[in-house]
C-alpha cells in the first residue's frame, strides 16, 4: 500500500476524534463500501465531502451512524435455523425454571420477536427472560415498537411456517394497510439495553445466546472479543446460534464450544 | 487456443495473485465453458459472484464442482481466500475479501438489486490485490460489475470482459467495457484459454 493517506482511513479518524466513535474494529471491506453508499446518499461524492458535511452539520452525525451500524434484517431468516431452536435447543433449556436469552445485536427487533414467537409457540415465553441488546439507540427503539412495514408480512409468514411453525404470523400482529404492529405481550419479557460487544462486559449468565449476522461486521480481533463475552456468558451446555456463514473454526475460543449443527451453525457450550 | 497476442498481453500485464469473476443472466453457461480450463493446482485463489435469486436453493456449486478441476467451496466468514480453490459467494449475502485476503459477508443492501454483488467483490479484491488481480465480467443483463472491474483497472489490474456481440445478455459486458476500458475483450473461448495458462503458472519469472 502507498504511503499516502487513504481517504477511508482520514474519514474514520475523523468520526473518531469528533464524534468519539470507533470503527477500527469493523470489517473494512464492508465498511469501505457502506461509507462510500452513506456518502452518496447525502449528496456527497466522496468521503471527504461527507466530512466537511459533518463538520458543518454535527446533528447529522446520528443518523450516519446508523447508516453505517443497522444491518437490514428479516423474520425467520433461515427458517431451519429456527426449527433446530425448536425441535433441538429449547427441549433442552425447558428443563430450566427459568430461560434466560440474550439477543446480542438485536437491531431493528426482527430475530428478536422470531425467538420470541417461537418460545411462545413452545409455551416457553412465560417463563423466559430476554436481554436484548444493541449498540444503536435508534434501532433499539425500533426493537421496542415492534413495527414493520406490512409489504414485509408475507415473505416473513412464509419463513415462518417453514420453521415449524406452530402458529400463524398473523397471530402475532395486528396490521393495517401500512403497518404490522408485533403483541406488546411478546416483549412483557423483553430487557432491551443498550450494549456495546466491543467495549462493555458480561452482564448475566444466560442458557441461549442468539446473535446471528453481526460478527461478519467486525473484524477479528472484535470478533474473539464479542465470542469470548458468550462464552462467559453462557452456563455450561448452554446453547449458541451463529449466521449460516459464521464460524467458530477461526476463532481461539473455538475450544469453549462444540458444532452441534453444520447448516444451521447452532454451537453448544462445553 | 488463446490468441498469441492475448498470451503475450497478458504475460506482460505481469503475474496474477487471484481471479474474480462477475456474471448474471448467461454466466451459468459462460462458466461451463470457463471452469474446466482452470488447471488443478493452481497458484490462485478464483473467486466467483454470480447473480441467482436468494430464495432458490442452488445447485451451482455441484454443477461447478463438475466441471472443474479444483475444489469448489463456498467460503465461511473469516475463511482465508486460499489459492487452488474456487470460491463461490453464498446465496443472499455479500462477498469481500479484506487487506489480508480472508473473505468478508455483508448483508448490506442490494447493489444494482443482487446480493450478491460482483461490484463489492471486485472493490474490495482491488484493495486486497491492487495491481495483481485479474477480474472478468461475463454475460449479464444489469451494470452491476462496472464499477468494480473500473476500480480494479484503477489498480492495474488486468480486467478481461466477455465479447458483447458473443453473449445472449451484452448489458453488463458492455457496461463494464465502458467503465474500465478492459485490456482485454474476447470470446468465451478464449478467455477459457486465459484461464488455463494464468492457472497453469505459465506466467514468465
Amino acid at each position: 500500500m502507498s504511503a499516502e493517506l487513504d481517504p477511508f482511513a482520514e474519514f474514520f479518524g475523523f468520526v473518531r476524534s469528533r464524534f468519539h466513535y470507533d470503527f477500527t474494529g469493523y470489517a473494512q471491506s464492508s465498511l469501505r463500501r457502506r461509507a462510500s453508499r452513506v456518502a452518496g446518499r447525502h449528496g456527497c461524492d466522496d468521503l471527504a465531502a461527507l466530512q466537511a458535511l459533518l463538520t458543518a452539520r454535527p446533528e447529522l452525525f446520528t443518523g450516519v451512524v446508523s447508516e453505517l451500524t443497522v444491518p437490514v434484517s428479516e423474520m425467520f431468516r433461515d427458517p431451519p435455523f429456527f426449527r433446530e431452536l425448536r425441535e433441538r435447543v429449547l427441549p433442552y433449556l425447558a428443563t430450566f425454571p427459568l430461560v434466560r436469552v440474550w439477543i446480542a445485536g438485536c437491531s431493528t427487533g426482527e430475530e428478536l420477536y422470531s425467538v420470541a414467537i417461537v418460545l411462545r409457540e413452545q409455551n416457553l415465553l412465560e417463563r423466559s427472560l430476554i436481554y436484548a441488546t444493541d449498540i444503536n439507540p435508534r434501532a433499539l427503539q425500533a426493537a421496542e415498537a415492534g413495527i414493520y412495514d406490512v409489504e414485509r408480512m408475507a415473505a416473513f409468514t412464509r419463513q415462518h411456517q417453514r420453521s415449524g411453525a406452530k402458529t400463524s404470523l398473523s397471530d402475532h400482529y395486528h396490521a393495517d394497510e401500512h403497518a404490522a404492529v408485533f403483541d406488546r405481550t411478546l416483549r412483557e419479557r423483553v430487557v432491551f439495553s443498550d450494549h456495546s460487544l466491543a467495549t462493555d462486559g458480561v452482564f448475566a449468565e444466560v442458557q441461549l445466546v442468539v446473535c446471528r449476522n453481526v460478527l461478519i461486521y467486525f473484524g477479528r480481533e472484535l470478533q474473539d472479543r464479542a465470542l469470548g463475552l458468550f462464552a462467559d456468558a453462557l452456563c455450561p451446555l448452554g446453547f449458541l446460534g451463529l449466521g449460516p456463514r459464521e464460524t467458530l473454526q477461526f476463532s481461539p475460543h473455538r475450544a469453549a464450544f462444540r458444532l452441534i449443527d453444520e447448516e444451521t451453525r447452532w454451537y453448544q457450550r462445553t | 487456443m488463446v490468441p498469441a497476442h492475448l498470451s503475450e498481453m497478458w504475460r506482460a500485464w505481469g503475474v496474477p495473485a487471484a481471479i474474480v469473476i462477475g456474471g448474471s443472466a448467461g454466466s451459468i453457461e459462460a462458466l461451463g465453458v470457463l471452469m474446466p480450463a482452470l488447471v488443478a493446482g493452481a497458484a490462485v485463489p478464483v473467486v466467483v459472484v454470480v447473480h441467482l435469486r436468494p430464495s432458490e436453493p442452488t445447485m451451482l456449486p455441484l454443477v461447478l464442482a463438475r466441471r472443474c478441476a479444483l475444489p469448489v467451496r463456498i467460503p465461511d466468514d473469516k475463511q482465508p481466500c486460499s489459492a487452488g480453490v474456487v470460491w463461490l459467494a453464498p446465496p443472499d449475502f455479500h462477498l469481500l475479501v479484506e487487506l489480508d485476503r480472508s473473505f468478508a459477508l455483508s448483508l448490506d443492501e442490494p447493489v444494482h438489486f443482487s446480493r450478491p454483488a460482483i461490484d463489492s467483490l471486485f472493490m474490495s479484491a482491488a484493495d486486497a490485490w491492487g495491481p495483481n488481480l485479474v477480474a472478468i465480467v461475463l454475460s449479464g443483463a444489469n451494470r452491476d460489475g462496472a464499477d468494480g472491474a473500473r476500480a480494479v483497472r484503477e489498480r492495474g489490474g488486468l480486467v478481461v470482459v466477455e465479447d458483447p456481440a458473443t453473449v445472449e445478455f451484452p448489458v453488463m459486458p458492455a457496461a463494464a467495457i465502458a467503465a474500465a476500458d478492459p485490456q482485454i475483450v474476447a470470446a468465451r473461448p478464449a478467455i477459457a484459454a486465459l484461464l488455463a495458462e494464468m492457472t497453469a503458472g505459465g506466467a514468465p519469472a
